[in-house]
């Protein structure tokens, strides 16, 4: 017998209302429900990072949670960072500047956990920041291009030169 | 979608004890990132969840009236690390259950999930152990308390009764005030790695800092469950701290540890880098400890 629950919680800034099946991860919702297709499906056992979210404020793998544990929580996936005018977030543009995505399956996962790691306002070393990353697999293996997106996102905003990165 | 008979879920820790008498065969589920992934694997396929994860009253961390350290069992690695009580007190499980997974990971793993499930590769229970940390379980009868080394019966099977969930781990102040430790991970990589072997040493110095006032060490995947190592403590108590005492300490480590060989590493290598994680953790421990080397 199906059970479903009634989950109440704001994607992207929007309170939302879902009916869910219990089975469901919160990758099956945020893509079946709200088509947020940036959420990815890649391992599917929590190792890889395509699906990774924002879930207040915190990265989570989204296949390896819950739908039901999104009540009451703010969610946010990669669809929030783009201004209402369809501009990139300056995280989005540098990975595009840097040519930090090859096959582009990892992106999304990425940048939201370089969202995370930006929104903390410090600055890390280089060592840091490749611990902060390590939560994601890149198949096409562009980890330095990606590492030099963040680095200098990370610089620029903290009103810092990024001649030498 | 989750190949899941029913889903119970808990809003308060009575109603989880509540749920866990009325459906004795379902599984316990805090942050799943071991039950989810071994049901989508099929192991635990078909079978009824109890989620604990929502009962907000089993996260965080305080120093009770004696002092104690309480964490939450539903206390997640990031949290604990982050945590200023144990940055102060026990600094050394926050570097050890920062080597979990990789950073999603330890944002939705549990200090009780990595307990409750009785893995001896658990990256916290090494550290637990060696700093005598208390159990707390609650359920039909009440609440109680024991020793970790207690808490685990044998590899996957800790002792979790009828209707019992675990609650919280505490670490009273005897077991960490004067304590300085070190945890070291061998793995074939940093990030989404399990341990081939953990050992985690601490150590409380005399007043002049020259001799072992106490040492405690205990392995992750040195036996079945984790473990402490009696013969290299006893050892080292009193002992002076010279290079010589420490390398006989490390050495004594073999009397215990009884590793096996899997793929991860071979029993003959995890009992060497057992001898040489033990000396480097030591040495580590001393000089957090305000002593030298």
């Amino acid at each position: 017998m199906a059970q479903y629950k009634l989950v109440k919680c704001i994607i992207n800034g929007k309170y939302t209302e879902t009916m869910v099946d219990v089975r469901a991860s919160l990758t099956d919702m945020l893509r079946n429900d709200y088509s947020l297709t940036s959420v990815k499906k890649g391992c599917e056992v929590g190792e890889c990072g395509a699906c990774n979210v924002l879930i207040d404020g915190e990265c989570f793998n989204s296949c390896i949670y819950l739908a039901v544990w999104a009540d009451g929580k703010n969610i946010r996936t990669l669809e929030s960072l783009m201004s209402p005018d369809g501009e990139l977030s300056d995280i989005q543009q540098a990975f595009v500047e840097e040519a930090a995505i090859q096959c582009g399956f990892c992106t999304p996962g990425f940048i939201m956990t370089a969202v995370e790691i930006l929104e903390s306002g410090k600055e890390y070393t280089d060592e840091e920041l490749r611990k902060l990353l390590s939560g994601h697999l890149c198949r096409c293996t562009g980890y330095e291009n990606i590492m030099r997106a963040v680095k200098k996102t990370m610089l620029k905003r903290l009103g810092k030169s990024v001649d030498k990165v | 979608m989750y190949d899941m008979k029913a889903l119970y879920e808990a809003e308060s820790i009575e109603h989880a004890v509540k749920l866990r008498v009325e459906h004795p065969e379902a599984q316990i589920i805090a942050g799943g990132s071991d039950v989810l992934v071994q049901m989508r694997e099929g192991r635990r396929a078909g079978k009824e969840l109890i989620s604990i994860y929502m009962i907000d009253e089993m996260r965080g961390i305080s120093l009770d009236e004696n002092e104690a350290i309480r964490i939450g069992s539903l206390t997640s690695f990031s949290h604990i690390t982050k945590n200023p009580i144990i940055q102060e007190h026990i600094n050394v499980l926050g570097e050890a259950v920062d080597m979990v997974g990789g950073p999603q990971i330890r944002n939705i793993g549990t200090i009780g999930g990595n307990t409750c499930n009785g893995v001896t590769s658990a990256d916290s229970a090494s550290t637990l152990h060696a700093w005598d940390a208390i159990v707390e379980i609650t359920g039909p009868n009440g609440i109680r308390r024991i020793p970790i080394k207690e808490f685990y019966i044998k590899a996957g099977t800790v002792d979790l009764r009828e209707g019992e969930i675990q609650t919280a781990i505490i670490i009273p102040k005897k077991a960490y005030e004067g304590y300085k430790g070190h945890y070291i991970k061998y793995g074939m990589r940093n990030a989404m790695e399990i341990a081939s072997t953990g050992c985690s040493v601490n150590c409380k110095l005399s007043a002049d800092k020259k001799h072992f006032e106490d040492v405690r060490i205990a392995y992750g995947v040195a036996g079945p469950v984790p473990m402490r190592v009696p013969s290299a403590e006893e050892f080292i108590k009193g002992k002076e701290i010279t290079m010589e005492n420490i390398e006989g300490f490390a050495k004594k480590v073999l009397d215990d540890i009884m590793p096996r060989d899997s793929w991860r590493a071979s029993k003959e290598f995890r009992q060497h880098i057992a001898v040489v994680m033990a000396k480097r953790a030591l040495i580590e421990s001393v000089k957090l400890s305000g002593g030298v080397i």
